[in-house]
Parts: C-alpha cells; structure tokens; sequence
C-alpha cells in the first residue's frame, strides 16, 4: 500500500459550459505525486495547468465546469465522488493550496492572527491562547521575523513576500500531506521569489509532505520539481524527471519550450553616435500633505537623481524590484509626468518645453506598456488605435490612402496581417496585443522608444518573439530603446547599458556586459544570484 | 442594416429579457407616437371640407370663413352650425371630422349641464370647468409633458456629461471648485427660485425649459466624473497622451464610450424627474402658460372640482400609467447595461 503514490489523477477531463458553447480546458490527463515527492507541472497561460489542480480540491465553478471522465485518488477516497463533508476535512486539512496573488488571497479586513487562527479554531478546535501559540510558531517556520509583533497586523501592512509567506503558514496550519501551489512566486520580486521557493523546500522537507508545483518559469520547475508533467492546449504531452526533461526533451513542444528562453546578444550601436536623449539629475517627488491645511510634510522620492543617456540604436536597460520608481521614471522622461532636472531630447532640453512644444515632439518618442489587455482601447478597431497618432502628427487624414497604407506597413512590420485592422482587440492574443500597441508606437517613426515591461504579461516563448521583434526594429531603424523590466533575463539579451535602481537611487550604471559579469554592488549581485541560480 | 457587436446584442436579449420593460417600452413608444398626430385625432378642425366640389384641408390650412360663404374674414369655425349648414347647403358639400372633434382649447357651448360636466357620448372623460373636452386635454397633455421630457433630458444629459467629464478628466483644483459650486447649487430650492422668476416673466416652453435646465444639470454630473477619474489613469489613456492626442479627443474617443453606459442607465429616470417637475410646476400653476393642455393643470382642475371625479380620476391615471411605463423602461435599460447579468443557458 505504502507504493501508491498519495495522489493519484487518472484521465481527468474538465469541460466548462459557456455562452459560446463548451471549452475543453483539460483532456484526458493523468498524472500521480508520490509520498515526500515534488512534482512540478510547466506549461503556458491557457494549457489547462491551473484548472487540473484546481479540480482535485474542486475548486472550480460548477456547475458550468464539470468533469466528462476521471478519477482523483487521495488516501483511499476518489475525490471526483466523495461526499462534500468529507470534503471540506481533506480541503486545508489534509490537502492544501497557496495561490499566485497573495493580496487578493488574504481578507484585508482581518488581521494576521485571525486569518491564521481561523482554521484552528474551525477544524481542530482550539482555544484562544493555544491557537495564538501555534499561530506565532507557524509565523516562525515560515520566516516571518518578530511574529509576535506581526499578530496584529493586517494585510496591506505587509510586502508581498510576506504576504506569501503567511499564506503558506495559512496553507501549513492543519500539517497537510499534500500542498498544492500554484504559480506561488509569480507575483513576487526576483530576490523574494528565491527566498520563497527556499521556504517552500526546506519545510517540505521538515514536514515531510509531497507538493505538486505548478509554473510557466521553467527555472523554478527545474530546481525544485523531481519530476515535471509539461501540459499544452489541455493534454499533458511529456512527463519525466527534471534532469531528463531539461537534457534531452522528447516532444517537440517541450524542445520549444526550452529553446525559447531568452536568448541572444544586443545589436551593437555606432560607437561614434551622439547621444539622443540625455537625462541630468531627474527628480521625481510625490508630496506627503498631512492635516487640515494639508501642508506638505515630506515627500516620496520616486526617481531621486537620477542621470544617464543613451544613443541612436542603443538600448539601457533599467532593473529593479517592484517600487523602485523605473515606471516612474520612464513616464517621466516622456513628460506624461512633472519631473525636476533635465532631460535633453536630440540636444533640447525639453522638460522646459511647454506642452504646446512637447506635442509636436510626441512623434518621436513613444512608449510601450506593459499590459497588452489595458493599453488597447477595446471599443476602437486595430486600424483605428494605431492611426490615431498618425491623425496628430502626420496631417493624414483619417481614412484617406497614406494613413490606411502607413498603419498596414507598421502592422506588416510587427508581423501581423494588415487585413487585422478592421479587428478589434479583444480578438487578438495576448503576444498579437503586444505586437499592435508596437505598432502604434512605431507608426510615427519615432526615434526613441520606452519599453515599460513590454514582455512581463507574456508567455515564455511569446517572449522571446517579442524580443526578437525589438532587436530586428532597432537594427531597421536605429532606435533608442529604454527597456524597463524586473526581468534579468530578457534584460541581458536586448540592453548595451544597463542601470539598476532601487528606492528611487542609482545603485549601478554601466555597460550590460560588464555589470552581468562582475557587479560590484552587493545589491545588483544579490539580484543577479537570485535570478541566474534559478536557471541552474 | 446596422451590425451590433456581441456585447450590444448581449444588452438587447437582456433588455427584452425584462419582459415587463420591453412591453412598457413598446406600449409607451406607441403612445408618444399616437400624441405626436394628436391633431388628427383631437381637433376643431376638420380633415377635410368638400365644398362646392372643391377640396379643402382645414388640418393644414387655416380659411376665411368667407371661403364658404359666411360673412366674416375671420378664421372658420367649423363647429358652428351657421357654418356646417352654410357647407352642406348645396347638398353635395361634406366634413370628415378627426375622431374627436375638439380641440385641446375647444370648448362645448353645447353642453346638456354646466361645466365640468360628467363623461357622455359627446366628451367621453367629460369636460373640465370651462367646458373644454378632456380626452383631447390628456392627448395634447401627454404629449407635451414627453416631449418637454425628452428635450429636458437631453440638454441636461448634455450639459452633465460635459460638465463630469472635465471634472473627472483635468481633476485637482478643477474637480475641487466644481464640486463645491455643485453642492451649492444643489441646495438653491429651485421650486421657489421657479415660482419667484415666473412672477417676473411669463414662461413659455423655452424658458421653462432653461430654468429647469439650470438645475436638472447636476444629476449626471457624478456617475460621469466618477467613470473619467477611473478612466484617465487607463493604460491605453496614457498611451494616448503619448501619442501627442489632444485632451478633447481623449476624452471624446476613450472616455466617453465607458462613460456612455451610466448616462444611458440614467436617462429613463432623468426623464421621469423632468416630467414630474414640470407637472407640479403646472399644478401649482407655475408653469406653461394657462390654457395651455397640461396635465399638472388637470390635476388642480381635479382637486377644485372635487363634485366632478372624473378630471381627477383622467389626470390621474394618465400620469400614473405614463411614470410606471417610463419606470418599467428605466429598469429594462438598467439590466441590459448590468455587466452581471448574463444570459443563462436554458
């Protein structure tokens, strides 16, 4: 009996019924996690991972989702037909799950030690003070410091490593067999991400548990899954160990998947180019005002002095963690945002300009954002989103020849069909999203381009068309290039100059290849450990 | 024929999904339509005069009584017998009167007892104090009380969308003065500024119109600057922004769209204020001019009169249907704007 594996998925199916008819999200799947084993599932947004998991805890909205086939063995019960109170005991008793947004997860209203107790008192019936002892153990194992002190606090009050960290102590309150998470570290920062997935092993070890851990980031699969399940379009297409999977991978999905990190060098610039954009001593403070006059008390220095430049056909990669202030400073150079010191545009300086001044000079200078789903107005047609520009500047009217010939060639440019612009958004993927909002800022022709996490919402191997994208327009065009990520990797194959920032400082300026090789910042190297060790 | 997108037609099935709106919208849309050729209904006029084998439309044209043969230059009335007798004298000579032939301002000189005078064959709700018909009264009525509605909703809606959209828009100092002169303004009591202003100047139609205008303003104000505060920090806004696009065309292309949804959700109910304001306007006697049809008027006629229900009894029922019609409306448009409201597999 101790063979069994202590889960057991056999030809699942999910289906979920929808207006449009029905969407077969899993098919036929199968797959078990052994006593004490880590199994990793990997695949892209869509391939059916997330909802596998989600149904072995029947977590999902029936009854428009419902299962045509399969059975889930759990300590002798088949949790596909098991009766709900039953149910509800193996649900955060035996097994448990952490989720990817550890914000939305937790009730902003309650405190730590309520979020916490909550379980205890429910499930295993304890009083007050022994519910509170057990509480500030847990805050313990999960590495939360001076967990005493932290009882009383609430959500927002922590950082999002520590949120996530007390929703694994929530996960871990009842000593589960089996935990599942899913994209766990998705949300967090690099550093944060790292020092998670060290919790998450080392307490499977110390608990003895088995978890099955489910990611698109083949780098954390690798490291801490004994064997990986890779899932596409609803079918588990490869199974194996890691080493096997990563060294010799079988099914040509998975050889794509791999290959498709990023990968490759930046384009080299004309040593002998001028500078384009020059940025001196940028400052960027928010005021704090506090009492009835609200007097401005201090302030929130976002970019604090910041200085740099970059040159035709050159890019700077800007890294740092979540609030840092790169948006901030991105946006501000553009002028979208007020801005002290001084930044110099093909020799002008235009944070003097007025906004009459800088509207004519919005032609050159664009930015791309992040999301592809918010940066694309849904009620406008393709054609019409990137030719609105084109209606300012370039004295086309709408829908006369030049402008429906100028928006098919920048269409035609980023690689999508130029009959796509009578569409509408919400019918493109997310990559194809990402490639017209390229588009639209490449319509103008302009010389500078701010890329503000242009890759971050994008599937790995959708990142790495993207990136290639980029590197072939710069190399056309000459463009300047601000690529803003929290990614070190895709930082690595697209900046010449690279600039890491925290807290609104400088911490590190100076050539890509250089500070990749030998930081000298114990900051820059911290993040370079976290996000280069993960690789393998 | 126009091509609705998915999102549109998911709005129409949950509109008529309210069965009770979807029919009131139709009842209603038939009434107005109906009151809009109350002159071919309702009138002293008659359709048409075949005189002396010559066609004549009195509808449309106004004759000289002189024209058959009376003795004055005046405008014919054609309810006076002199007259119809001096039409059919030749013996070929006919009237094809309208359904009912009075006019809102008409009144029976002929009436059996003295006026108001109780529901007969002749006038079927009666006649009010001055002897003038009521069917014809509640048509004309009806009919400006809508279109007085709609045009007050419409300038309102107007002047309120814009008046949000800047507010919410530009924000700051702007959004903080606006809002202040609002809260101001919402508490002027605008009835006793009405009574006090219409002591000065006789209202019309118009000047009614625009010291309603005044007021009625400020409802669409919130929901509107609420949507363009949450839509200007929008990523594809600031995209815009990028783009060199200017403010009015931001707030036209991008904005306005999100914020078209609350304003169209709104507008039943705006309509059903402005009516119910310009009846008690006219119930106080305050408001269009007298002896114009109204129903608000009818009402004070019915609460004079009390020895005579049925002016109350037609001014009622003609206000309540007209409301719970527009309400009924109101709530279809409201859940075909729900974004929670889906359709649900049968």
């Amino acid at each position: 009996m101790n063979d069994s594996p202590l889960l057991d998925v056999k030809d699942l199916s999910v289906h979920f019924r929808s207006e449009e008819g029905e969407v077969e999200a899993v098919r036929n799947v199968s797959f078990h996690v052994g006593r004490g084993e880590t199994v990793g599932i990997v695949g892209e947004s869509g391939s059916g991972k997330s909802v596998s998991a989600l149904s072995i805890l029947r977590l999902l909205p029936y009854p428009s989702a419902y299962h045509p086939s399969g059975e889930i063995h759990f300590e002798g019960s088949d949790l596909l037909n098991v009766a709900p109170k039953r149910l509800r005991e193996i649900r955060g008793g035996r097994i448990s799950m952490i989720f990817q947004e550890p914000m939305s997860s937790l009730n902003p209203l309650h405190t730590i030690e309520r979020q916490i107790a909550e379980a205890l008192v429910l499930h295993a019936g304890y009083g007050r003070n022994r519910a509170r002892a057990r509480v500030i153990e847990l805050l313990d194992l999960v590495g939360i410091d001076n967990p005493v002190g932290r009882l009383k606090s609430y959500p927002h009050q922590l950082s999002g490593g520590q949120r996530q960290r007390v929703m694994i102590a929530m996960a871990l309150v009842n000593e589960p067999k089996l935990l599942i998470a899913d994209e766990p570290t998705t949300a967090l920062d690099v550093t944060v991400q790292a020092q998670i997935l060290r919790l998450l092993e080392r307490l499977k070890r110390e608990m003895d548990m088995s978890m099955l851990f489910i990611s698109h980031d083949l780098g954390i699969i690798r490291t801490l899954a004994q064997r990986v399940y890779v899932m596409t379009e609803g079918r588990i297409v490869e199974e194996g160990t890691s080493e096997r999977i990563f060294s010799e991978p079988k099914h040509p999905y998975t050889r794509h998947l791999i290959s498709s990190e990023p990968s490759g060098k930046p384009p080299t610039p004309d040593p002998g180019a001028k500078p384009l954009v020059e940025v001196n001593d940028l400052k960027v403070w928010f005021p704090v005002r506090r009492g009835v006059l609200r007097r401005t008390v201090g302030h929130i220095k976002a970019v604090d002095g910041v200085s740099f430049s970059i040159r035709r056909g050159e890019t700077l990669g800007l890294v740092g963690e979540s609030g840092s202030g790169k948006t901030t400073l991105g946006l501000a150079m553009l002028r979208l945002l007020t801005s002290e010191g001084r930044i110099y545009f093909d020799g002008d300086d235009i944070n003097a300009f007025r906004q009459s001044r800088i509207r004519a000079l919005r032609a050159r200078m664009q930015i791309v954002f992040q999301d592809p789903y918010g940066s694309l107005n849904p009620r406008l047609s393709v054609g019409e989103i990137i030719g609105e520009g084109l209606a300012v500047h370039a004295r086309a009217e709408r829908g006369s020849d030049a402008h429906t010939e100028r928006i098919c060639s920048a269409l035609e440019e980023v690689g999508l069909d130029a009959q796509m612009r009578t569409r509408y958004p919400h019918e493109f993927s997310g990559g194809q999203r990402q490639r017209i909002a390229i588009a639209r800022a490449i319509v103008l022709k302009p010389d500078f381009l701010v890329l503000d996490e242009p890759t971050s919402a994008l599937d790995m191997s959708v990142q790495a068309q993207i990136i290639d994208l980029l590197r072939d327009l710069q190399d056309r065009y000459g463009l300047a290039y601000l690529f803003i990520s929290h990614d070190l990797k895709v930082v690595r194959a697209l900046a010449n100059e690279l600039l890491v920032m925290r807290g609104g400082k400088v911490m590190e300026q100076g050539a890509a290849k250089q500070v990749f090789s030998s930081p000298e910042m114990d900051y820059t190297r911290a993040l370079m450990r976290a996000a280069f060790e993960l690789e393998g | 024929m126009m091509q609705l997108s998915a999102l549109n037609q998911r709005r129409l099935q949950n509109f008529k999904n309210n069965r009770r709106g979807y029919y009131s919208f139709w009842i209603f849309s038939l009434l107005f339509f109906v009151s809009l050729f109350a002159e071919f209904i309702a009138n002293d006029n008659p359709l048409y005069v075949n005189y002396k084998g010559g066609s004549y439309f009195p509808v449309f044209v106004s004759y000289p009584e002189t024209a058959f043969g009376g003795d004055f230059e005046t405008r014919t009335d054609y309810r006076d017998p002199f007259v119809q007798s001096l039409i059919e004298e030749d013996g070929e000579g006919f009237i094809i009167w309208t359904p009912i032939q009075y006019g809102p301002s008409t009144i029976n000189l002929d009436l059996p007892s003295p006026a108001p005078s109780p529901p007969s064959a002749e006038n079927w709700l009666g006649t009010d104090d001055q002897g003038r018909d009521v069917v014809a009264r509640v048509l004309y009525g009806f009919r400006i009380s809508v279109l007085f509605g709609l045009t007050l909703t419409l300038f309102s809606s107007v002047v309120g969308v814009a008046a949000g959209a800047v507010q919410g828009y530009f924000g700051g100092w702007i959004d903080l003065i606006f809002q202040r002169f609002i809260e101001v303004w919402n508490s002027v009591p605008y009835l006793y500024l009405l009574i006090i202003i219409a002591s000065v100047i006789e209202p019309n139609f118009w000047i009614l119109l625009c010291i309603l205008l005044l007021f009625s303003w400020v409802a669409l104000v919130g929901v509107v600057r609420a949507e363009f505060l949450r839509g200007r920090n929008f990523e594809y806004v600031l995209a815009a922004r990028a783009m060199g696009v200017g403010n009015a065309s931001i707030m036209f292309r991008h904005l306005l769209p999100n914020a078209m949804v609350a304003t169209l959700t709104f507008m039943p109910f705006l309509l059903n204020a402005s009516i119910t304001t310009l009846t008690a306007l006219d119930f106080l006697g305050f408001g269009l001019p007298p002896g114009s049809p109204s129903l608000g008027e009818l009402l004070a006629q019915g609460k004079a009169n009390l020895q005579a229900p049925w002016l109350g009894f037609a001014g009622f029922i003609t206000i309540a249907v007209m409301l719970s019609l527009l309400i009924f409306v109101g709530e279809a448009v409201r859940d075909a704007f729900d974004p929670r409201k889906s359709i649900h597999a049968p």
